[in-house]
C-alpha cells in the first residue's frame, strides 16, 4: 500500500515536471513580452533593465530552474498586465470558480447516479426512456449553447435569475463566498446547470449501463434468492459494484469541470481563474497562463491520485497485502 | 411421503418471442417430502433449472408461470405479491448455485452477507446475527471461522467458497434448499466433499432438497428419489434406487446406458441416436419419439402419454439398459 502510494506520488511530480516545462517555455516561444510592456516610446536601456528586472536575460535551464523554485512556493512572478504577483491575483479568483466547480460537481453527481441507478432499476418504464432521449441533448449540445438559451429563457424571458455575474459575495477575508447571499445563490444556479449538465448526462449513462452489467451477475440474483430487499440488492449489492469505473470517469470528469469552466465564466461572465485566463491570452500575459496551466495540472493530477487510492478502499481485491494468506 | 413439503402441480413456465411461445417447463409434477433429498436431471436446457427458478420465483421475465400451482408447507406460493415471496425466499426456500466463485458479492465480506440475510429473516439483533453466522460457517467446515468472518470472498478457494454459499442458503433456516447443479463448477476431489456436506446438513435439519445436476454420479450417491427431464417434461420419477436400476422410460435407460460406470469395465458406452430437440421444435405426441427405440404411431399420433409406474411412456419398462 505505501510503496503504491509513493510509486503514484512520484508518477505525479514528473507529470507536474513535465506540464512545468511546457508552461515555462511559453515564456520563451509566445512573442517577447517586453514589446507589449513598454510601449512605442522606449529606448534600448529601458529594455536591458526591464529584461534584467524579471531576469529574461538568464541562460534557459535557470530560468526553469528559477520558475520551479517560485512555482513550488506558490510564486509565479509578476502579471505583465496588472503588475501584481500572480499568486494574488489567482487567490482573488479562485474562490468563483472552486465554488461554481463544487456546485456544479455535487449537482452532477447526486443527479447522475440517482438518475443511472433509477433508469437502470426501471428499465422499461416510460420515465427511463424519456430521461434517457432527453440527456442525449445533454451529450450533444455544446456547453456555451446550453448556458445561451437558458440566460435567453430564464434571464431574458423569464427574467427569474440573473445572466451574469456572481451576485453579492460575503468577504471571509481569505476567500469570497456567494453561498451567503440570496443574489449570490441565484447567480451561481444557470452557470452550474450548464457547467454540471455535460457530466451529469455522462455519469448517468455510465452508471447505467454498469448497473444493467452489473444486475445480471450471479451474486444479485443469489442476493435476491436470500430474499433481500430491493433497496438492499440495488444500493448495497449493485450500486458498489458499478463504483470502480463510476470513479474512474467521476474523477476525471471533475478536472474536466474545472477546466470547462472556462467556457461557462465567459458565457455567464463569472469572475474567476477561467475568465482570467481568457483575458491573459488577450494580452500575453504569460505568468499568468503559465501558473493557471499548473494549477489545473496539479488539480487533475491530484484528483486522480485521490481516485487511485479510493479503489482500495472499494474493492478488497486490490488489497493484495492482505489476501496473500487465502491462495 | 407422509409428510409432503413442498408439492409442484402441474407446472407450466412459459416464454413468448416473437416466433411464439416456448414452453421450457410443460406440465411438470412432482413433490418432495421433509427431509428428503429429489435429485432433477437432464440435458442441458431440460428445463432442470427453470423448474428451480419458478419455484423459488425468480424467473427472469419475460418467462412466467402460466399454469399448475406450487405449494410449500400447503401453502400455495406461485401467486403470492413480490414482497411475500420475497419473505419466502432465504427464509422457506434456500437457493445454491452452480458457481460458487460468482454468487458471492466480491465487494463484502462473508459475514456480513451473512449477518444481512440472517437479520433479514430471522429479526434478531447485529450482534446475535454475528453469532449465528459464526455457527452457521463452523458448521460447514470453515476452519477458524471466528477470524474468517470478516474475509472477503476471494480469500476463500472454490471449494471454501461453495461451503460459505451453502451456510448463506440455510443460515435462515429453510425447510427447502434448491441445490442448482452446486458442483459442477468444482474439482471433482471437492464435489464429494459438498455433495456430503448438504446431504448431512439437510438430513440433520430435516431440510428438503431440490438437487438439479446432469451428474448421475451424484444423483446416485445423494438423492432419495429421483425425476428424469426431458424437452421441458417429466419423464421419469421415482426412488433413485429403482430409476437407475430398472427405468421404465425409455429415455431414462438410454441415459443410463450412456454413463460411465465405475465397475463397467471396458464396455461400450452408447449413445442416444440425434439431440434433444429445441423448444421451438418440441415433436407432437411424446417429446422423445424420433429418438426412441420402442415407438410405435401411437407415439407420434396421440397426445402426449399418460404417466405410468412412475414413467410418461406408452410403453414402460419396455426398453433395457
Amino acid at each position: 500500500m505505501l510503496a503504491y502510494i509513493i510509486q503514484r506520488v512520484v508518477q505525479s511530480v514528473v507529470v507536474l515536471l513535465l506540464v512545468g516545462l511546457v508552461a515555462f517555455s511559453m515564456f520563451r516561444f509566445v512573442g517577447d513580452p517586453i514589446d507589449n510592456m513598454l510601449g512605442q516610446e522606449r529606448t534600448g536601456a529601458d529594455i536591458e533593465r526591464l529584461r534584467g528586472q524579471l531576469g529574461l536575460d538568464q541562460p534557459f535551464p535557470v530560468q526553469y530552474y528559477k520558475f520551479l523554485e517560485g512555482a513550488v512556493q506558490g510564486n509565479f512572478g509578476v502579471s505583465y498586465r496588472q503588475g501584481r504577483p500572480v499568486s494574488e491575483i489567482i487567490a482573488e479568483r479562485a474562490p468563483a470558480t472552486l465554488e461554481l466547480a463544487a456546485v456544479s460537481g455535487v449537482l452532477a453527481i447526486a443527479f447522475g447516479i440517482a438518475l443511472g441507478v433509477f433508469t437502470a432499476i426501471r428499465r422499461n418504464g416510460i420515465a427511463s426512456h424519456v430521461i434517457m432521449a432527453t440527456s442525449l441533448i445533454g451529450v450533444s449540445l455544446p456547453t456555451f449553447l446550453i448556458g445561451i438559451l437558458l440566460i435567453y429563457l430564464f434571464a431574458v424571458e423569464l427574467g427569474w435569475l440573473p445572466s451574469f455575474g456572481r451576485g453579492e459575495v460575503v468577504d471571509l477575508g481569505w476567500w469570497t463566498t456567494g453561498f451567503l447571499t440570496a443574489s449570490g445563490l441565484k447567480a451561481l444556479i444557470l452557470p452550474a446547470i450548464t457547467l454540471g449538465l455535460y457530466q451529469m448526462t455522462l455519469i448517468m449513462r455510465l452508471v447505467r449501463s454498469e448497473m444493467l452489467e452489473v444486475l445480471r451477475q450471479d451474486y444479485i440474483r443469489f442476493a435476491r434468492a436470500r430474499g433481500l430487499r430491493d433497496r438492499s440488492v440495488y444500493f448495497r449489492h449493485a450500486l458498489k459494484n458499478t463504483m470502480v469505473p463510476v470513479i474512474t470517469v467521476v474523477g476525471l470528469q471533475l478536472g474536466a469541470i474545472i477546466a470547462f469552466a472556462i467556457i461557462t465564466e465567459t458565457v455567464f461572465q463569472w469572475p474567476g481563474v477561467g475568465l482570467l485566463f481568457i483575458n491573459a491570452i488577450q494580452f500575453v500575459d504569460i505568468p499568468v497562463m503559465a501558473a493557471y496551466l499548473m494549477l489545473i495540472s496539479v488539480m487533475f493530477v491530484g484528483i486522480n491520485l485521490i481516485v487511485d487510492l479510493l479503489y482500495y478502499f472499494i474493492d478488497p481485491r486490490l488489497r493484495v497485502d492482505r489476501g496473500a494468506a487465502a491462495k | 411421503m407422509t409428510d409432503t413439503l413442498l408439492t409442484v402441480d402441474d407446472l407450466c413456465v412459459e416464454i413468448p418471442t416473437r416466433r411464439g411461445i416456448l414452453k421450457p417447463v410443460d406440465h411438470v409434477s412432482l413433490t418432495i417430502a421433509r427431509g428428503e433429498i429429489l435429485g432433477v436431471v437432464g440435458e442441458s436446457g431440460a428445463g432442470k433449472s427453470m423448474t428451480g427458478n419458478a419455484v423459488i420465483g425468480l424467473l427472469d421475465p419475460p418467462a412466467h408461470i402460466s399454469g399448475g400451482q406450487i405449494h410449500l408447507n400447503g401453502r400455495r406460493i406461485d401467486n403470492l405479491s413480490r414482497d411475500k415471496m420475497r419473505r419466502v425466499r432465504g427464509k422457506e426456500i434456500g437457493m445454491v448455485f452452480q458457481d460458487p466463485l460468482t454468487s458471492l458479492n466480491p465487494l463484502l465480506p462473508i459475514g456480513d452477507q451473512l449477518t444481512e440475510t440472517i437479520t433479514e429473516h430471522l429479526g434478531v439483533t447485529q450482534a446475535e446475527a454475528r453469532k449465528r453466522a459464526i455457527a452457521a460457517l463452523e458448521e460447514v467446515g470453515i476452519p477458524a471461522a471466528k477470524s474468517r468472518i470478516d474475509s472477503y470472498p476471494h480469500e476463500f478457494s472454490g471449494g471454501m467458497r461453495q461451503r460459505v454459499v451453502i451456510a448463506l442458503a440455510l443460515c435462515a433456516e429453510p425447510d427447502l434448499v434448491i441445490a442448482d447443479e452446486p458442483t459442477t463448477a468444482l474439482d471433482v476431489s471437492v464435489q464429494a466433499q459438498i455433495i456430503s456436506l448438504l446431504k448431512r446438513l439437510c438430513r440433520e435439519r430435516g431440510t428438503g432438497v431440490m438437487l438439479v445436476t446432469h451428474d448421475m454420479g451424484v444423483i446416485a450417491e445423494a438423492s432419495d428419489r429421483v425425476a428424469v427431464m426431458y424437452a421441458g417434461r417429466l419423464a421419469e420419477i421415482g426412488p433413485v434406487r429403482q430409476v437407475l436400476t430398472e427405468p421404465q422410460h425409455p429415455y431414462t435407460a438410454g441415459l443410463m446406458g450412456s454413463t460411465p460406470g465405475a465397475s463397467l469395465g471396458r464396455k461400450r458406452l452408447n449413445q442416444i441416436p440425434g439431440t434433444m430437440p429445441g423448444l421451438s421444435a418440441v415433436p407432437d405426441g411424446c417429446a422423445y419419439n424420433p429418438r426412441c427405440p420402442r415407438a410405435e404411431a401411437k407415439c407420434r399420433a396421440e397426445p402426449r402419454p399418460p404417466m405410468t409406474n412412475g414413467a410418461a411412456c406408452w410403453f414402460p419398462g419396455e426398453v433395457k439398459i
